[in-house]
């Protein structure tokens, strides 16, 4: 890096950026690597090291630069890389690749055609990622830059325009300006709630007390999301922006970055980014020599879900245990310290520079009349195309799953999404042409939530489903409310009751009491919005829950007690695969002779089901099970056929 | 002098202070709520939401914890009712899942006033009772008698209690108003199962 040079106006800012734009060499190459956590975890470093190697053996290092940016969103494609200035983009590409990478690439100028992504269904491939379908229905506000900067080098986002909304809202807009811009805007935060991001800081800018305090919700604990994540390590500075801005408008001079503990990368690059941002004089005292005065601080949780609530938030700033209060004055009167205090997503911040840049019309021209603008999801589950989606607000939930999705994994039947994380509900199948916007979903029991959206398949359980997130909240909860705490002690015993086929009839009356307390009563969110992953699953799919009961069936076979393994004599070969890896010896028979399943034995760990290879393995729930077929010779297959 | 608020509380009149609570209200117009996470003299925690009645807002109503809720002009609230009644017994049902059936005090007086089945969860989830409600009373007490409390919650979630932390244990002042605090009757010097065993053996150096 070259001398740090300390902008001190936004002319200087301006220069800044021309000096770095006349440095860089329109033909010079660029392999941009995603090294988010979801392509490190695929072996991203070992690629990058090996690309760089390679790049030295063939001395390209004056004509190849290497850029490590955050994540790109494909994750299911990872490691992925971008050759640059065509464009040029690589799928799972391994450490082994390196080598073509280069000398076909970027030598020959040749496209490496395995490497290309493949439709998983129709099998065409692409050479451009605006062309896949996974992108090309997206609308990439906030991630577009992921592909484009190294979040640890605060140039490559000067570079490409960054910090000019700071900018033009301190030496261009008073605060009261840009509030009403971002009033106007129509934005609400992408936490989850949905609550008008404008109104809020109006209420912390005029709340009487000083100091105020800026704060980025960056805890994000829901099981399946990532989307604060990948933002905060791929772009850190938009979020800091952002933060300043909307620091200007509230009258802040305090900002904290609450990072969870298990997201080590997101609290690196976010202190990478504060202090690069402190260097070059654009964070700290005198912004830009505007007068502007602006501290942050980097958080890091200690591992609550419950923490992502923002009184838990705030008491664990001040270094208490991360409990939630009671807000009947809302943390933007009261917050840190009894302090006004502004609570905004990572995603909410990092949206402000694009509405001060590019105005409030433009911002509601996106989306829907009552939720404007996109949205991140993580889109995981069952599904072919896993990542990171930005969508308008609006698009209904077939186009996410299907167009961009490619629909679910081994052409599976979809059963439902759940949106909104634990607090989010199921929606089946009869809503997907539901417009995704904060208020349709809450009218069918669901709820946006930060973004997490997880598909399921036809064989996923909803009962199951439901008992494991009634689970999840148990581990959670902070057990402050006896609600919240006994609440979800006892549906979680009575739905694993219910999983292992001793539900009872009463339980449902049961279970709509502890619910009906839970919601009135609980202390925060956390424990007013648990059940309702159960409701959801009770009002759309109550026939599975009278199976599970009743009939001590589970039809999708999921739930071990009510499932058996069963060797259909008909077809077992009697190959003595299964025999051999069963870890609890169940499995009867020899050479030549039929195996079965001693019953009592076997422990339904599914291994038999997975290795056989003539799907002679089933699974039974709620039928009767056939007698054990001792010493019968197996029908052996012809090869060829018949 | 403080701003005074007028607000209704079954359909009664009543002027506050800005500032009061709606429990502190209803005690004007003799309204009873019950309480059990709350105490005079210490700051309201809202964690046993015994306290819940029902309140309209510009139109929309909803159930909020009386002991915390800031009275407000024009407020309409309501401290009894079915639903309240049916929440109300379910949170004495459900505190009972780990405090048990054999409890004391203010928790058996309410058991009874709202019917409450205390084996109805509890028969469900088997758990040795402890007596405790995890109010916090005395936790919140323990700190304003000695100023660094000699007592304090463990763990999160199902998993929290309250302990003595034997480090700590020579804040005791052996002031007994824990004891007074707690609405089920746990912290008793005498009882066969002291919450807080050995504080006399350790303040005496003797562990």
């Amino acid at each position: 890096m070259n001398a740090i040079k300390r902008v001190s106006s936004a002319e200087d800012l301006e220069k800044l950026r021309r000096g770095i734009r006349a440095r860089k060499e329109p033909s010079k190459h660029i392999i941009a690597f995603c090294v988010g956590t979801g392509c490190i975890a695929l072996g991203a470093k070992r690629v990058l090291e090996e690309t760089i190697g390679e790049i030295k053996k063939h001395g390209l290092e004056i004509r190849v630069d290497v850029k490590e940016t955050g994540c790109l969103g494909i994750c299911e494609q990872g490691p992925m890389l971008i050759i640059y200035p065509e464009e040029v983009p690589y799928f799972k590409v391994k450490p082994e690749d390196a080598h073509e990478v280069v000398s076909k690439t970027i030598v020959e100028g040749k496209l490496v055609e395995r490497l290309l992504y493949r439709d998983q269904v129709t099998g065409k491939v692409y050479k451009k990622i605006e062309e896949i379908p996974f992108y090309k229905n997206q609308l990439r506000l906030l991630l577009e830059n992921n592909a484009r900067i190294n979040p640890k080098n605060i140039e490559d986002y000067i570079e490409i325009g960054g910090y000019s909304a700071l900018a033009k809202a301190l030496f261009q807009m008073t605060p009261d300006q840009v509030l009403e811009e971002v009033k106007r805007s129509n934005l609400r935060g992408r936490g989850g709630a949905g609550f008008p991001t404008g109104l809020k800081w109006e209420t912390t800018r005029n709340a009487p007390g000083e100091p105020k305090y800026a704060i980025v919700n960056c805890d994000q604990g829901d099981p399946g999301a990532f989307m604060d994540r990948a933002l905060v390590e791929g772009n850190p500075h938009s979020v800091l922006e952002g933060l300043m801005i909307g620091a200007y408008a509230i009258g802040a001079s305090q900002g904290f970055v609450y990072v969870r503990e298990e997201y080590p990368l997101a609290a690196e690059n976010i202190s990478t980014a504060i202090r690069q941002a402190e260097e070059y004089g654009l964070l700290g005292e005198n912004v830009l020599g505007s007068g502007f005065n602006f501290w942050i601080g980097v958080h890091r949780g200690a591992g609550a879900f419950v923490s992502g609530e923002s009184s838990a938030l705030m008491t664990a700033i001040e270094g208490n245990v991360g409990e939630p209060r009671p807000k009947y004055i809302h943390t933007a009167v009261k917050g840190i310290r009894d302090k006004p205090s502004c609570l905004n997503n990572g995603k909410t911040w990092a949206t402000v520079p694009l509405i001060i840049l590019r105005g409030a019309e433009w911002f509601r021209s996106i989306g829907t009349e009552g939720s404007s603008g996109t949205m991140i999801f993580s889109l995981v589950g069952k599904i072919n195309n896993t990542g990171l989606v930005e969508v308008p607000m609006g698009i209904t939930l077939r186009d996410l799953i299907y167009n961009i999705g490619g629909g679910i994994r081994g052409g599976k039947r979809f059963k439902a999404v759940q949106t909104g994380g634990p607090s989010g509900g199921f929606i089946p199948e009869e809503y997907l042409d539901l417009p995704v916007d904060f208020d349709e979903l809450t009218k069918i029991g669901s709820m946006m939530g930060s973004g997490g959206m997880v598909v399921m398949d036809e064989d996923t359980c909803m009962t199951d489903m439901a008992r494991y997130f009634i689970d999840f909240l148990l581990e959670e909860s902070c057990g402050k409310c006896v609600p919240c705490r006994e609440g979800l002690r006892v549906l979680s015993k009575i739905l694993n009751d219910v999983c292992e086929g001793k539900g009872e009839d009463e339980d449902i009356q049961t279970i709509e009491d502890i619910i009906e307390t839970m919601k009135e009563a609980s202390l925060c969110e956390l424990g007013r919005t648990a059940a309702n992953p159960l409701l959801t699953s009770l009002m759309y799919f109550r026939n599975e829950w009278n199976q599970h009961i009743r009939e001590k069936r589970c039809a999708s076979k999921v739930c071990k007690a009510l499932t058996s393994y069963y060797i259909d004599p008909a077809k077992c070969q009697a190959c003595l695969i299964c025999l051999r890896e069963c870890s609890v010896g169940a499995i009867q028979g020899e050479k030549d002779q039929v195996h079965w399943i001693k019953q009592e034995k076997c422990i339904k760990c599914g291994t038999c089901y997975e290795v056989c290879n003539f799907d002679a393995v089933e699974k039974l729930s709620g039928e009767h099970l056939p007698p054990a077929p001792k010493g019968m010779k197996p029908i052996r297959k012809r090869k060829g056929g018949n | 002098m403080r701003k005074t608020v007028t607000l209704q509380i079954n359909d009664k009149e009543v002027k506050a202070e800005e500032g009061a609570t709606i429990l502190e209200a209803a005690k004007q117009v003799g309204a009873e709520i019950p309480t059990l996470c709350y105490h005079e003299e210490l700051a309201p925690y809202g964690a046993c939401r015994i306290c819940n009645v029902e309140i309209e807002r510009r139109g929309r109503s909803r159930m909020v914890a009386a002991c915390c809720y800031p009275v407000e002009e024009g407020l309409k609230v309501v401290t009894r009712s079915p639903k309240i009644d049916r929440i109300r017994k379910t949170i004495i049902e459900l505190a009972a899942v780990t405090a048990g059936e054999d409890v004391a005090g203010e928790m058996r007086a309410l058991a009874s006033e709202y019917n409450a089945d205390l084996s109805r969860f509890r028969s469900r989830v088997s758990i040795k009772p402890t007596n405790c409600i995890l109010c916090g009373l005395c936790v919140r007490r323990c700190v304003v008698a000695s100023w660094d409390s000699a007592i304090g919650f463990l763990g999160r979630g199902v998993s929290r209690s309250i302990v003595l932390f034997p480090e700590k244990a020579g804040n005791c002042l052996i002031c007994s108003y824990c004891r007074n605090v707690c609405p089920t009757g746990r912290i008793t010097s005498t009882g066969p199962n002291p919450p807080f065993p050995h504080v006399d053996d350790i303040l005496a150096g003797r562990k």
